[in-house]
């Protein structure tokens, strides 16, 4: 491919490549982002693309592989355009039928089509599908029109325009105005506006600068920034592009965790391409404009993605955070002045300059704008990612969206904010997601993550699990941190094995607060929200299994024993056969029983009983 | 590790000490784990304090001053598998295996690690076996791929 050496040239290669493609033309998408891919759909696309060639479709029906379409949980999704119709769960023996049947005779395939958990209703287009329909997919929707590793097909939906209208038309400080006009706040977790950050580096006197992509994505929960790398890479690049050129960085950095080796992968395709195409360099389509791009992995630490620790671990230090007397956006890489923000912060940069700053505000509320992508995972019917405007209720996502609470489980809480967040109780599902209403609730909107959890989640158990979390992740700089988390995580350890005692609550508490007002970083100083939520909220959970020594949920293994309905149990023996302890014991086709004494709590006889004669209580 | 090897990553980054990290999850990768030796090596090339390689060994996740298992385990334990039951997965893992997390059995065909979120949280709860996904896990499953992954060995074997 050649340089292409002004706006012109790039427009004049859309214009061929839009030319080549026949929209009439049969188009299969298979998704091969993590999720479909973990249930093989690398399979799938191979039968199908045996199944094409075979029949002599080559060159009449194209095949092309996607990045993540969010509903990962009925995965593979295989889409067929024109007519859009949505298959799930698609087996490589399917790949036959949908070429002969849906492809050649426009025939739908009904067993392969959507059905709607609760409702029972199908659906033959993707975009009807409740999931997708009551979204607005606005960074999340080119995912399913694009083979993340061919430049041209990001070419054909409008890529690269914003940049060559900024590079054409506008100068950095029109640029940096929008973006700020725009009040985009950035993803990443704290909400701060992206444009009053650039505008410090901008500012900032040293001459060189950086701008860094934070792809660390350490929030266990959520892989939204996950499905943009890998889907859309060029996306996120191009909006990284045209903040170098207002801030006036020649060089950027991607930090993308080693977790993440897809993402790996097809970014540094994507700089590749970008630089072949002269997107990337330098004159960057003629216009004068330098700038470079070079991605690092990260190895696995929370708390490099802490601004901070995240340039310390690109100088090649250890990813620790460092005191900011100075801000990394006036003293950041090397002591330069370094713009930091989030992938999908990067990714609305590509919009605002396209469309402007007052189209991107007609979507969100006053103090927020634009979209936010969710991570919605956990007890729901529909897992997966979604983007929703800003304030966008939590019960239009748990249950338009998501569908509900699988089984007849009532809903308990919504744990949003990763583990610098907190958990949300039902009467506050009306409360409008966004920025500064969550901080209200005592939770944080974070990077996006939001589990669902019900009946069967014991809340004390959650707050643990954060604990446990944080305390291993703390680097350990600071002693309110390290010494904090781990305190906090034994007094609840031992309330949930049924040690609690009088006055931990109170002690809890004082703990959380000098963890929050005495520590460095944001780990720090948020640790305390996954117990203080929990302890606001559900503080009769906690008195349960302090005072009565009773898990309300049935979590806390050391508070809980299982037995065995003999009005249910048929003696099948499966319960027998599988238990690791060797705690049941029983005649085959007469009742079952478990020796309290042998069982460790560990739930397998539950979970393979077909009768569900197996109870905790 | 033999020195033509480590000098082959050195020479992968240009030598350049601010990828220090990405050498030594290259040889990780390799060794799967970083040698003594790789480390004085990189040290005294690269003009990196022994300490500092040491410090990064045992802060970051991904690297492993012993030898991880053959077929290397990572179960998640991230918020959207620990509330679909990552913990009895990972009961049964330990003891199917008679190991804990970080450890290896002992002719060290398998490797068992906790790890927060690999990024595939809708298919929760999660175990990924050298690099591998498997998803929707129950204590089931963990019996069936554990027996696939010791078939396999077998096969190549024979
Ligand atoms: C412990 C810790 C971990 C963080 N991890 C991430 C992360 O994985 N990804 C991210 O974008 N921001 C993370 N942040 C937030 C960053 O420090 C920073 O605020 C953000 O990347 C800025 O980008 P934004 O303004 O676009 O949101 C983390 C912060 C803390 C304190
Ligand atoms: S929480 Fe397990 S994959 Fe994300």
């Amino acid at each position: 491919m050649s340089r292409l050496n002004s706006v012109g040239e790039l427009e004049k290669l859309r214009a061929e490549i839009l030319e080549k493609r026949d929209s009439g033309r049969p188009c299969i998408t298979t998704c091969l982002g993590t999720g479909c891919h973990a249930y093989a759909s690398q399979d799938v696309y191979n039968a199908l693309a045996e199944e094409i060639s075979s029949r002599g479709l080559t060159g009449k029906v194209d095949l092309r592989g996607t990045g993540c379409h969010g509903f990962c949980e009925q995965g593979p999704i295989v889409v067929i355009f024109p007519g859009e119709i949505c298959y799930c769960r698609v087996q490589p023996e399917d790949a036959a039928d949908i070429v002969a049947l849906t492809v050649l005779e426009n025939k739908v395939i009904d067993r392969l089509l959507y059905e709607d958990p609760v409702s029972g209703q199908k659906y033959e287009r993707e975009s009807e599908i409740p999931f997708y329909k009551n979204q607005d997919r606005l960074i999340l929707g080119q995912n399913r029109l694009i083979d993340p590793q061919n430049i041209e097909d990001y070419f054909a939906l409008g890529g690269y325009k914003a940049l060559a209208k900024a590079l054409a038309e506008m100068t950095p400080e029109d640029v940096l105005e929008e973006v700020k006009k725009a009040n985009l706040r950035g993803r990443g977790g704290g909400g701060f506006p992206a444009g009053v950050k650039w505008e410090t580096t901008r500012q900032a006197p040293e001459k060189e600068k950086y701008v860094i992509v934070n792809a660390d994505e350490g929030d266990p929960g959520a892989y939204m920034d996950r499905s943009l790398l890998e889907g859309n890479p060029h996306l996120v690049l191009e909006g990284l592009i045209l903040g170098a050129y207002a801030i006036g960085a020649a060089k950027g950095f991607v930090y993308v965790r080693q977790e993440y080796p897809l993402a790996v992968k097809n970014l540094t395709l994507a700089v590749q391409q970008a630089e072949e195409h002269g997107l990337l360099g330098d004159d960057i389509l003629g216009s004068g404009f330098d700038f470079s791009v070079s991605i690092k992995r990260g190895a696995g630490a929370f708390v490099s993605g802490e601004s901070s620790a995240l340039v310390s671990a690109i100088e090649g230090q250890v990813g620790e955070p460092r005191p900011k007397h100075i801000n990394t956006a006036i003293s950041g890489l090397w002591g330069k002045p370094t713009n930091l923000n989030n992938v999908e912060t990067w990714a609305n940069v590509p919009y605002i300059i396209e469309r402007g700053a007052g189209w991107f505000n007609s979507t969100g509320n006053e103090q927020n704008k634009g979209t936010k992508i969710f991570s919605l995972v956990g007890k729901v019917n529909n897992t997966g990612l979604v983007e929703v405007p800003m304030g966008t209720p939590l019960r239009k996502i748990i249950d338009d969206i998501g569908g509900g609470i699988p089984g007849d489980k009532r809903f308990k809480a919504v744990q949003t904010g990763g583990p610098s967040g907190g958990c949300i109780p039902e009467q506050y599902l009306d409360t409008p997601v966004d920025f500064d209403r969550l901080k209200e609730l005592g939770s944080m909107m974070g990077s996006g993550g939001m589990i669902i959890m019900d009946e069967d989640n014991c809340m004390v158990d959650v707050a643990k699990y954060f604990m446990h979390f944080l305390k291993d992740e703390s680097c350990g700089k600071c002693t309110s941190c390290r010494e904090g988390t781990k305190r906090m995580y034994e007094i609840l350890d031992a309330i949930t094995r049924g040690e609690g005692r009088e006055g931990d609550l109170e002690l809890l508490e004082e703990i959380a607060w000098v963890t929050e007002n005495a520590s460095l970083c944001a780990l720090g100083s948020t640790a305390a929200n996954p117990v203080l939520s929990t302890l606001r909220y559900f503080r009769d959970e906690y008195e349960a299994h302090i005072k009565e020594k009773r898990c309300p949920a049935k979590v806390c293994k050391a508070l809980i024993r299982f037995t065995i309905d003999p009005e249910k149990c048929d003696g099948c023996g499966r319960c027998k056969r599988n238990c690791p302890e060797g705690a049941i014991t029983g005649e085959l086709k007469s009742p079952m029983t478990i020796d309290s004494s042998l069982c460790s709590r560990c739930g397998i006889c539950r979970e393979v009983c077909h009768l569900d004669a197996v109870t905790a209580e | 590790m033999e020195v033509k090897e480590i000098e082959r990553i050195m020479e992968k980054y240009d030598a350049d000490r601010t990828d220090v990290l990405g050498m030594l999850m290259d040889i990780q990768e390799k060794e799967r784990y970083l040698p003594r030796e790789a480390l004085r090596h990189l040290s005294e090339k690269l003009s990196v304090p022994l300490t500092r390689l040491y410090n990064m060994a045992t802060f970051y996740e991904a690297l492993s001053l012993k030898p991880l298992g053959r077929h290397q385990i990572h179960v998640c334990m991230g918020t959207a598998c620990h509330v679909r039951g990552a913990a009895r997965i990972l009961d049964k893992l330990e003891s199917s295996l008679s190991i804990k997390p970080g450890e290896v059995t002992p002719d060290l065909n398998f490797g068992l690690k906790t790890v927060n979120c690999v990024g595939a949280c809708a298919l929760g709860p999660v175990v990924q076996v050298n690099g591998e996904y498997h998803g929707n896990m129950s204590a089931l499953k963990v019996e069936r791929m554990l027996k696939r992954y010791s078939e396999a060995d077998k096969e190549k074997t024979e």
